[in-house]
């Protein structure tokens, strides 16, 4: 748990020297509780409070980066509801492959290569776990010719994963994973190759216990599976984990690791994963239809509730407008813009799209909120200078805000305001129709 | 040392509601459904079991609609221009309960006649929309609640401008109301507190937080509903209604599920990636506290039904 100004001021000497640059030792421990200064600042700090600071300010939940050409993180999290504060690291998705598949490269090949896009973030895979169903050496060797993705190794053979992990230096792989009855060796080889490794039990006690003991080996990077076979058993022992490790069960403060793969619905399995604490998830195969919503979903809940995702206002062209092309008018809300700017730009047809200030709100929550009116448009009109780019003066309003239409027409005497439809999938059909 | 797991005291809980009237209500629905009376938060089977699952609706409507995906019209058929039909084969697909939703094309008596007709299609307990318009909705729905006295429909949608009418006939006839806000904890307390004002009984109010699909807004609906159910647990009276919600609306409106043609390649398969978008919508409110989820596609259906029964068994 973090400590409290006062907590941290009876570590620290006490003789306000005043050479960290605050008048007093109280005045340097409240900036060390509000994070605004680096304990170093002090220089006769004792090392028995340096490692008692250094264990308060440790995350809940330490932070696990699996790294090779890419990087993917999980941890770090500080809430069990996303509104309290918002959810940090998203969990990383990885695809599940077998060492014994003959057809492993062209697999990995097409799933590296997927990329897709939601509202101007493009997403991919974070990664693959490999199944050591057969010769481990020879398909990490294969899979490196094909893709940089973190790898996670999964076999307990120790000798298969020497090797394997000999391939991969430089890189942090997830060794999957240690139980109580062969943890060692695991360990040792986790700790030689500087890899991650994941923990495997199936009560809560046995998971901390088994932290504990690998941690005595001299392995911090650690990933939780508590093999939940259920949607029920996974959210309660997920949310158990959450809260303990919340509560500062440090054996238990790790990165979670789920199995959608082996659900009887993997799309199901795999979305409560994201919702409900899972930093690791892996997924059968590489399929596009379901890892394109799961990937929104993850965007979604973890998103920070205090920032909407936006963009910048400003006058966007697209297809290359023209003075006699028509001004599309909407609002800054990611969503919103890029429902819009997508159909537009698929449509072919040159449009200049405002898009105003409205706080990041979508056309109607921006309505009804007062950001997005008449006064405000016409502010934005102006305010871009719209009037020197184009000659027709032809601005389209969403349909959903058909009544703004009499008083803009107010605001901007001389322009040509129309009513668009209200659905931007309609926009080309529109454009092609009713503006020409 | 055994880890002693933390649980939740809490000292409010979700109210039991009953949709649906059999012969010994006055009514002619073969059972009754019941939703609610959680005192924990969801699916935490080590702090409280869960005493009724969530349940499933699907929805029809009075005309056959020429807005829906052509994936639905396939998986509905000739059933879609019938709607004592459709609801037949929603209940063969699972159903739970039926929301039939009338359109601006409805006059009072076809409202009347269409409702008695799915009345006499299913035995399941009904949800009653209007089309959404404040005084069509009041012209079609007073009607419609004074002929099936005794069924206890859902009657919808009641929302701040127009619950007046709709609160005072299902009062009167012994039905229930679906109350609507947009996406916000304070005014779904506010209209809870409005309609229970004119004496309606608590436990005839389900209560509608709104909800976005899938990447349109799904994170906002999804933490109001953890919100409120957090609220009602700590014993706020005015959010302890089960919720009711509507991803299947919401989904089927998206460009992901409504378009086959000239999307991205990264969307993959168009039928599968439109009912995982229905599907995964449904779920994601599951897990936020959903009681009641309207839903469309047959095959989202058997999915998230499959997931409520592995979900509510004690792990
Ligand atoms: C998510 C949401 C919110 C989120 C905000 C999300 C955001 N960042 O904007 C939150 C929870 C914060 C919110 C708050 C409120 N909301 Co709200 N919200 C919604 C919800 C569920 C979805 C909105 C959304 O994201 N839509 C997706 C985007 C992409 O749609 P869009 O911007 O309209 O864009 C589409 C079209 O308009 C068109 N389009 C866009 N631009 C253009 C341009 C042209 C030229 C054309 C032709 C077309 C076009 O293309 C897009 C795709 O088709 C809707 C209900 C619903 N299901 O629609 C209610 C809704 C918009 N909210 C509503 C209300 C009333 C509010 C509040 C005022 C409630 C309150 N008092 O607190 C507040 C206002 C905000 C505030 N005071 O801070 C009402 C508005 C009612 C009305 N008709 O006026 C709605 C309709 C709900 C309802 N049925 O009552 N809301
Ligand atoms: S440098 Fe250290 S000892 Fe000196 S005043 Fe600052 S905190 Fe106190």
């Amino acid at each position: 748990m973090a400590l409290s100004g006062i907590q941290i001021y009876k570590l620290l000497p006490q003789t306000n020297c005043k050479e960290c640059g605050f008048p007093t030792c109280l005045a340097f421990a409240m900036k060390l509780a509000a994070k605004q200064v680096e304990l170093s600042a002090c220089p006769y700090v004792s090392d028995e409070s340096k490692k008692q600071l250094a264990e308060s300010a440790a995350p809940p939940i330490r932070l696990i980066t699996l790294k090779a050409g890419s990087e993917v993180k999980a941890g770090n999290e500080v809430v069990m509801f996303r509104h309290e504060k918002t959810f940090y690291n998203k969990p990383g998705l990885f695809i599940r492959v077998k060492a014994s598949d003959p057809d492993l490269a062209k697999k990995v090949a097409a799933a590296d290569a997927y990329k897709v896009n939601y509202v101007g973030m493009d997403f991919s895979i974070d990664g693959f776990a490999v199944e050591a169903d057969g010769d481990l050496t020879s398909a990490v060797k294969t899979i490196r010719t094909v893709t940089k993705r973190p790898l996670i190794l999964m076999t307990k053979d120790a000798t298969l994963l020497d090797s394997a992990l000999s391939l991969l230096a430089g890189e942090s792989a997830l060794i999957y994973a240690a139980e109580s009855s062969d943890y060692e060796p695991l360990a040792d080889l986790a700790k030689k190759h500087k890899a991650a490794l994941a923990v495997k039990a199936d009560s809560l006690d046995a998971l901390a216990d088994l932290t504990q003991k690998i941690q005595a080996k001299g392995v911090e990077d650690m990933v939780l599976d508590s093999a939940a076979a259920t949607l029920s058993a996974s959210l309660t022992r997920n949310t158990q984990l959450r809260k303990l490790a919340l509560k500062n069960v440090r054996s238990l403060g790790y990165p979670i690791i789920a199995f959608p793969c082996d659900a009887k619905d993997e799309g199901i399995a795999a979305a409560q994963a994201i919702a409900k604490y899972a930093g690791f998830v892996v997924l059968s195969e590489f399929k596009p239809e379901l890892l394109y919503p799961l990937f929104v979903l993850r965007e979604n809940i973890y998103t920070d509730p205090q920032k909407p995702i936006q963009v910048q206002p400003g006058i966007y062209e697209i297809n290359a407008p023209n003075p006699e092309s028509p001004v599309l008018v909407t609002t800054n809300f990611s969503i919103t813009y890029f429902s819009v700017a997508n159909e537009v730009e698929g449509s072919g047809l040159p449009a200049w799209l405002v898009v105003t200030d409205a706080e990041g709100m979508s056309v109607l929550t921006a309505w009804a909120a007062g950001k997005f009116d008449a006064e405000r448009i016409a502010k934005a009109i102006k305010g871009f200078d719209l009037a020197s780019k184009v000659g027709k003066k032809q601005i389209v309003l969403p349909g959903h805000v058909a009544v703004l239409s009499g008083e803009l027409e107010e605001e901007l005497p001389g322009w040509d305001i129309r009513v668009g439809p209200r659905e931007a999938v309609d926009l080309p059909a529109f454009m092609k129709q009713a503006l020409n | 040392m055994p880890i002693e797991i933390p649980k939740d005291k809490w000292t409010g809980s979700i109210r039991a509601v009953t949709i649906g009237g059999t012969s010994a209500e006055g009514g002619t629905r073969a059972k009754s459904v019941t939703v609610g009376g959680q005192t924990s938060m969801p699916y935490l089977h080590y702090e409280a079991l869960t005493p009724n699952k969530p349940v499933i609706a699907i929805e029809i409507k009075s005309h056959k609609p020429d807005d829906w995906s052509p994936l639905l019209a396939e998986a509905w058929g000739e059933a879609m221009a019938e709607p004592a039909q459709w609801a037949k084969k929603a209940e063969e697909a699972g159903a739970d309960i039926i929301v039939l939703a009338l359109t601006l094309a409805d006059s009072p008596e076809d409202a009347v006649r269409v409702v008695k007709s799915v009345l006499s299609g299913t035995g399941l307990p009904l949800i009653v929309w209007g089309p959404g318009q404040a005084e069509k909705d009041n012209e079609l729905l007073v009607p419609v609640s004074e002929a099936t006295k005794g069924e206890k429909i859902v009657l919808g949608i009641c929302e701040d401008k127009n619950y007046r009418t709709i609160v005072a006939t299902a009062m009167a006839n012994g039905h229930l109301v679906q109350s609507r806000t947009p996406m916000d904890v304070n005014l779904s307390k506010q209209l809870s507190i409005l309609i229970s004002d004119m004496g309606m009984p608590k436990d005839r109010i389900l209560m509608d937080p709104t909800t976005g699909a899938l990447g349109y807004g799904i994170e906002y609906g999804y933490s109001v509903m953890e919100r409120l159910r957090l609220a009602a647990l700590q014993g706020d009276a005015m959010t302890q209604s089960p919720m009711i919600v509507t991803p299947g609306f919401e989904a089927w409106k998206t460009k992901e599920a409504k378009v086959g043609e000239g999307v991205p390649e990264g969307w993959g398969d168009w039928k599968a990636r439109a009912i995982n978008w229905e599907t995964l919508t449904a779920i994601a409110l599951i897990e936020s506290g959903a009681d009641v989820l309207v839903l469309r596609h047959p095959e989202s259906v058997k999915r998230v039904k499959d997931a409520i029964e592995e979900l509510t068994i004690p792990a």
